[in-house]
């Protein structure tokens, strides 16, 4: 477990003392609920489990950590490219 | 690493119909058969393996014959030297009414589409309701005139039809049974057992829409851009594909079970394999969002308005061209290919070039939360 | 779509498998212990991927296929009971139990519905308060804390119809059982991103600490997945011991305080059974006594009841990775996803369902 995704707060909305987004995964908007995640705004990306938001997705960690992967992945198709290896397939 | 053969699995004392299912020999499944006072289950009805043992269990064995053993989506029978293509279908969709049509249209679509598939000309279909007591008249007139509509622009006649009325709580409203014919094209035979290695696989559009706009309706998600029901009639889109080319091994709708089941079916009867590229399969953005959101495949969701061909390799670009040159096929593709290796099997080459089965669903796609 | 594509960038993936076949010296032995983590190692053949650098072997992470017998065998009795609605997620409809499952009892007439959330199971009750909702509240520490606030939002309501069948698992006992075994293989964790979410990472630096083992706290995409496989073999080689966090953009070292309050307040730690590997201490949860009026093992005085798993089985060997599904006698043949022997097949993340649905074309014999 657990299935998990990333979505965009388009809307934050009070339902019944419950503070509740709208949050959009690629093109669909659903309900979700946010009383995890105080400190989420709208535009932020949040995780959401089984219709509750779990975590904001830290936009700087994200960035940083991507950037890291990217070299890694120029650099792995250098390696090889070099060695001659074909990638697996 | 060995490739498992289909004499390393135990074989079955077989049945009166030795019938191939899922694109498994029937002794790799569980060769338990259903336990005699089982019970049907809703995944009986989903195209899937269940749906395949229901048939090799009950169906055949008690109503085997030379043509229904052939189990394509449609009967071809012939008479004083014509062709005559036969379907029958019955719909029982709930909402009756969602984005880009309702019961009605989805019943005259599909029985035009099954008749289709195997190259004959839709000309008449009889429809048969079964209506749910207190279903409001007004709803019956908007299905109806739906039905009208449809059947109107795809220039077939409902010649026939029938009403029954059941208590309240059955039926969902209203469920809908119709049979369709039609004369199939002369000079053609297209089957599911004729696909060969080497041939292309085509698909004329987006997959997944019809499934994720009616779980959209019942769930209640809330699209920004809207998912509409891809349900046409397909009759005009394979004329235009038969005219371009005589090389057309098979045509399959891929609706319940999705594309996976019809691909399966094909491998199956086929005695091939397929080998799908995942980064082919065309399918719409917000599809895919719902699908994620959900834990569901695509691959997996209904359609009712697209078609997969088998063509042979030479034949593709006239196929492409002929599919993409008709409204309903625009976002035509080759979308992999059919091969001597692991045969019966689906495998998909994936994003990274590593391989995994498309299998075949056991009953429906159950939404996830792991 | 943003934060998921991204992580499945082919380049980024394969420039990380290259990296990780380059470092490896041998097959270091890893175990993922979330179902989740397990789909994606099949669905994209990261196996396949890695070829000998390193051997996956996968942990009981999916709560599915750890929810005991008796659990199952008392949703399948709750929902034959007339005034009962029992709601659940889709996948526990398949899983056996000793007789049945939860399809063939809608089958036989029992009111089953399948939600996404518990909020729609919270709304059901209120919409129809003739029935009695039972909830199958199933899952790690994950979904705890959503479990824990439709509980509270019940009792604002003032719902009296609303109840959990509760089944919860923790996932840091399990990795110590595994751990403390003499037969354990494994030499590095993945844990899963998004328990450590909710949890945090002190866990499992405990666990690290005693017994000595590198663990990567891991997302659910293939480039997540295969930068965690990186982190643990280049630790594995270098011969350190550390919990890293590679799913920084969602983890944080001490979790999501207010989700752990939510599930403080609501449950407490019990000891569980977990199917096919035998009770665990303090390795579950249940509704703390302030919530009894909710809890539907108390309300519905459900007998304690003994179940026997079908001998042949191995699901325990499998869950604890010292077998794989392929090992199994019946794998394929007498079990399959149609007629499941045990849990395992029948969740789509259970090892052996994953292995049948997605690698059984190169099944060795």
């Amino acid at each position: 477990m657990c299935l998990a995704i990333p979505g965009k707060i388009a809307e934050i909305q009070e339902k019944e003392g419950v503070r509740t987004g709208r949050v959009l995964f690629g093109g669909i908007a659903r309900q979700a609920c946010l009383d995890f995640v105080p400190e989420a705004r709208v535009n932020d990306y949040v995780m959401v489990h089984v219709g509750f938001a779990i975590s904001v997705v830290r936009k700087e960690e994200a960035e940083r950590t991507y950037a890291l992967l990217e070299s890694m992945g120029v650099v792995g198709e250098e390696l090889a490219l070099r060695s001659g290896e074909t990638p697996s397939s | 690493m060995q490739r498992i053969t289909n004499t390393d699995v135990i074989s079955l004392p077989s049945d009166s119909v030795n019938q191939e299912v899922n694109g498994t020999p029937a002794g790799f499944a569980c060769p338990v058969p259903l336990p005699a006072g089982g019970r049907v289950l809703l995944g009986h009805g989903s195209g899937g393996k269940l749906s395949a043992e229901l048939l090799r269990e009950v169906f055949l064995p008690a109503l085997g014959n030379p043509v229904l053993d052939r189990m394509e989506d449609q009967a071809v029978v012939s008479l004083n030297g014509m062709r005559l293509a036969m379907t029958t279908d019955s719909f029982v969709v709930k909402p009756l009414f969602f984005k880009g049509g309702d019961i009605g249209s989805l019943a005259v679509h599909g029985t035009i589409n099954d008749l289709a598939m195997g190259a004959a000309k839709p000309l008449w279909m009889s429809v048969a309701f079964i209506l749910e007591e207190g279903l409001p008249l007004d709803v019956l007139r908007r299905v109806v005139a739906s039905m009208h509509a449809a059947a109107d622009r795809a220039g077939v006649q409902i010649v026939t039809g029938d009403t029954k009325v059941v208590e309240k709580g059955s039926a969902d409203g209203m469920y809908i049974n119709t049979t369709g014919v039609g004369l199939v094209r002369e000079g053609i035979s297209l089957s599911a057992s004729q696909a060969q290695p080497g041939d292309a696989i085509l698909v004329s559009g987006m997959i997944g829409d019809h499934g994720i706009a009616i779980l959209a309706e019942r769930e209640g998600l809330k699209f920004d851009t809207e998912v509409r029901s891809d349900t046409a009639a397909l009759h005009e889109l394979v004329g235009t594909l038969l005219e371009a080319t005589s090389e057309v091994r098979c045509l399959r709708d891929p609706t319940r079970g999705g594309l996976s089941s019809a691909l399966n079916e094909i491998a199956g009867s086929s005695q091939a394999g397929i080998e799908l590229q995942e980064t082919a399969i065309p399918v719409r953005e917000e599809v895919r969002g719902a699908c994620e959101m959900l834990g569901l495949d695509p691959l997996y969701v209904a359609n009712e308005g697209r078609l997969v061909a088998i063509v042979a390799a030479d034949a593709v670009e006239e196929a492409l061209r002929a599919l993409q040159s008709h409204p309903l096929g625009a976002d035509a593709r080759t979308i992999g290919r059919v091969t001597k290796e692991h045969p019966r099997m689906v495998v998909m080459r994936t994003v990274f070039g590593t391989t995994r089965i498309v299998d075949m669903l056991t009953g429906d796609q159950l939404p996830r939360i792991c | 779509m943003k934060y998921m594509d991204e992580y499945r960038d082919v380049k980024i993936a394969r420039g990380l498998a290259t990296e990780i076949r380059r470092r490896s010296t041998r097959p270091w032995v890893l175990m993922e212990i979330c179902g989740g983590q397990t789909h994606t190692l099949m669905r994209y053949g990261i196996d396949e991927l890695l070829g000998s650098s390193v051997e996956l072997v996968h942990g009981p992470g999916c709560p599915v296929c750890v929810t005991p017998l008796e659990m199952i065998d008392r949703a399948n009795a709750l929902a034959r009971r007339p005034q009962v609605t029992l709601v659940s997620y889709g996948d526990m409809l398949r899983v056996p139990g000793s007789e049945t499952d939860l399809f063939h009892v809608k089958a036989e007439g029992g009111d089953v519905r399948i939600v996404y959330s518990p909020t729609d199971a919270v709304e059901l009750a209120r919409k129809e308060p003739e029935r009695q909702v039972v909830f199958f509240a199933i899952g790690f520490e994950t979904t705890a804390p959503a479990h824990a606030m439709a509980v509270l939002q019940a009792r604002r309501l003032g719902l009296r119809n609303f109840h959990l069948l509760v089944s919860h698992v923790l996932v840091p006992p399990a990795i110590r059982m595994l751990l403390q075994s003499g037969r354990n293989r494994v030499q590095g964790f993945i844990a899963p991103g998004h328990v450590c979410t909710v949890m945090g990472v002190t866990e499992y630096e405990e666990l690290a600490r005693e017994f000595h083992v590198p663990i990567v706290v891991a997302g659910f995409e293939p480039v997540d997945l295969l930068d965690a496989i990186r982190l643990l073999v280049c630790q594995l080689e270098e011969g350190r011991v550390e919990v890293e966090n590679s799913y920084a953009r969602s983890v944080q070292y001490a979790g999501n305080r207010v989700a752990q309050l939510a599930v403080e307040r609501v449950f407490e730690a019990t000891d569980r059974k977990w199917r096919g590997v035998g009770e665990i201490g303090a390795s579950g949860l249940r509704l703390k006594n302030e919530f009894a009026a909710f809890d539907a093992e108390r309300v519905f005085g459900l007998a304690n009841v003994h179940a026997e798993e079908p001998s042949e089985c191995i699901s325990a060997e499998v869950l604890l990775g010292h077998k794989k599904p392929t090992d199994c006698a019946a794998f394929g043949t007498r079990c399959s996803p149609e007629n499941p022997l045990g849990a395992p097949m029948v969740s789509t993340e259970g090892a052996c369902a994953a292995y049948h649905q997605y690698r059984r074309h190169l099944v060795t014999l």
